[in-house]
């Protein structure tokens, strides 16, 4: 019990401590501008991950989300910025689309892996079409959500608590979320119990697209100018970020609280490095080693647990 | 011959030489048949490094669901900016870079498992993690790296033999090697044992971890094998040389017909699917197509592939 409860608590741990780190490097930091400025880049890293934690869930794993929230990011930036209801309209045949691969993943067996390894070629393509090149604008009502003063709390930090507490009350305390997880954890049983696999899969996709939609115009609210390339990395960031979150790959075992947490983490190490003044040769490889040493921390915690 | 016929079309490899051969036919219909020998062998000499990193990735995949190598990519760089630096363009110290650059991909195998097994986390993301360090250390390592390879690499990796590049001569060799070693060997039949069902295979008294840990190596030695060459082929390491080979490396497994779930490798279909990458991405060139049409038929086609080839049986 004690070590499911240090498992469960590791995330949070981990992200104080880098907090702390982070403040202990630059005091300066420790101020409502500071932190702002620290985590508005983690809002849309926390919906991606989102996205890629109910694709997890069942099981899979989506190669595509980083393209895709480059895609929304070009649609953001032309289509919804000079035809609103066309936009919205693209939006959302792109999350049916998501719930169609789902569809097709599940009906024919498919390794989803290879699947969305292709869609992420498509989504780039499909990008660079509309946008060959970065530019466009923001829809002036995404920059000002985004960029959005609140009293006190600095909004990055309300926003990532919302996205976690939400999906945690609807993945995690809703009958819905349980079958949801079984359909990870034991698909053959949940089949057995007469629940339509198929239906789940493609509800868990298309809500993996609804939180890549919500992150790629996250991204451009921040950035204001769209980019097929702009998020390439939230493919390795998502899966890192549900990971460090406790999330597990098989199973449905999968946090979403902690997968919020696991995003602000991974993105508050990202200025921590900047901060400690390390060669940017080994920016990457220093966010590296925090992953294994998150990891291996969670090795330790879990050494005693009885293997299920 | 009509059985014949029939149980050369229920083979997973058929599929990609299939594909491979369509697309080609279509290229040269469109041209008119200009070029037919030349789009087979730029095809062949840039297959090969997609084809030694694909066998690779084909062992590691082949030990059991969840098992992939994602490090590769920046394995390949590391190896390819070491094999430049410790030769510094000198023909005398050849050898002696390609045992570093070899050597250095090992250790990444084997710094690769150390982790997996240490930390018991999910080997995507233990070959995420170090591929982080590994490039930050080739990044390091090679700053501002301009060396050419010593003349003798470089004319191994374009050399010709009546048209035939000879580097894919030598790596049909190692295909036929990793071949034998899968059909033949104490080890190569633990790969699949292992990757069918790892708890039988424990129990049958095989050495998983061993298995398991010599893949690994195996990978980042074909990645290490690949860099040296690629640096020879374009006359000169580079630090995002590896990147392509992330998709290529795992798309061409599938693609060739082996099975993801593990158990099941399969060699020939490694180069049908190598080729057919190489092919359709000249194909559309040819057609004059635009970075973003060939992006999206490009991954289209691997979807099709995929679909077509069929999905893994329900367990």
């Amino acid at each position: 019990m004690n070590r499911r409860l240090l498992r469960q608590a590791l995330p949070f741990l981990s992200l104080a401590i880098v907090l702390a780190a982070t403040f202990y490097v630059q005091p300066r930091t420790m101020s409502y501008f500071g932190l702002n400025l620290m985590l508005q880049y983690a809002v849309p890293i926390a919906l991606a991950t989102v996205a890629q934690m109910f694709v997890i869930t069942v099981n899979d794993l989506d190669l595509s989300i980083g393209p895709f929230v480059g895609l929304v990011s070009c649609i953001g930036a032309t289509l919804l910025f000079e035809n609103p209801s066309l936009g919205i309209l693209a939006l959302l045949s792109l999350v049916v689309l998501y719930g169609a691969v789902g569809a097709l993943i599940h009906s024919r067996n498919l390794p989803s892996i290879v699947v969305t390894l292709g869609l992420s070629f498509v989504w780039a393509g499909i990008a660079v079409m509309i946008l060959p090149s970065p530019g466009g604008k923001s829809p002036e009502w995404l920059k000002a959500l985004m960029t959005f003063q609140m009293p006190v709390i600095p909004f990055p930090i309300i926003a990532a608590v919302m996205i976690g507490l939400v999906v945690q009350l609807a993945l995690m305390h809703s009958s819905y979320g349980v079958i949801a997880r079984g359909a990870g954890g034991n698909p053959k049983a949940l089949s057995r119990a007469g629940w339509s696999m198929m239906n789940t899969k493609i509800a868990m996709y298309m809500l993996a697209g609804v939180f890549g939609v919500l992150s790629g115009l996250a991204l451009l609210g921040l950035t204001t100018s769209g980019d097929a390339h702009v998020a390439d990395r939230y493919t390795l960031y998502s899966i890192a970020g549900v990971i460090l979150g406790g999330g597990e790959f098989i199973g449905g075992r999968v946090s979403p609280l902690g997968a919020v947490v696991g995003a602000l983490t991974l993105a508050l190490a990202g200025s921590f490095l900047i901060f400690l003044k390390i060669s940017p040769d080994w920016q990457i490889g220093a966010q590296g080693a925090i992953l294994i040493i998150v990891l291996a921390l969670r090795a330790l915690v879990t050494y005693g647990e009885q293997k299920r | 011959m009509k059985a014949m016929l029939n149980k050369l079309a229920r083979q997973p490899w058929i599929f990609s030489f299939a594909a491979a051969l369509a697309v080609w036919l279509i290229t040269i219909a469109h041209t008119g048949g200009q070029g037919a020998g030349a789009i087979l062998t730029a095809a062949l000499s840039f297959a090969t490094f997609t084809i030694i990193v694909g066998l690779g990735q084909m062992m590691v995949i082949t030990t059991g669901p969840g098992n992939v190598d994602l490090s590769i990519p920046a394995t390949i760089t590391l190896s390819g900016v070491v094999a430049m630096k410790v030769m510094d363009e000198d023909t005398g110290r050849l050898v002696i870079g390609v045992v570093a650059a070899l050597g250095a991909a090992s250790l990444v195998g084997v710094f690769n498992y150390a982790l997996i097994r240490l930390l018991r986390i999910p080997p995507i993301i233990a070959t995420l993690s170090s591929s982080f360090l590994i490039l930050s250390t080739a990044i390091s390592y090679g700053r501002g790296i301009r060396i050419k390879p010593p003349e003798p690499l470089a004319e191994f990796a374009t050399a010709r033999l009546v048209g035939i590049p000879v580097m894919s001569l030598a790596v049909l060799a190692i295909s036929l090697m990793i071949g034998l070693v899968l059909a033949r060997t104490l080890y190569g039949r633990s790969v699949l044992a292992v990757g069918q069902n790892s708890n039988a295979a424990w129990l049958a008294g095989l050495d998983v971890g061993r298995t398991r840990f010599v893949t690994y190596v195996l990978s980042a030695l074909m990645a290490g094998v690949c860099g040296v060459l690629l640096s020879g082929f374009s006359r000169g390491a580079a630090l995002n040389m590896g990147e392509e080979f992330l998709l290529a490396s795992i798309a061409t497994v599938v693609i060739g017909g082996t099975s993801v779930a593990g158990g099941r490798a399969n060699v020939p279909g490694i180069w049908g699917a190598a080729l057919f990458m190489y092919l359709l991405v000249t194909m559309l060139n040819t057609f004059g197509a635009s970075a973003g049409v060939r992006l999206v038929l490009t991954g289209l086609m691997i979807i099709a592939v995929i679909v077509a080839a069929g999905g893994e049986e329900q367990r």
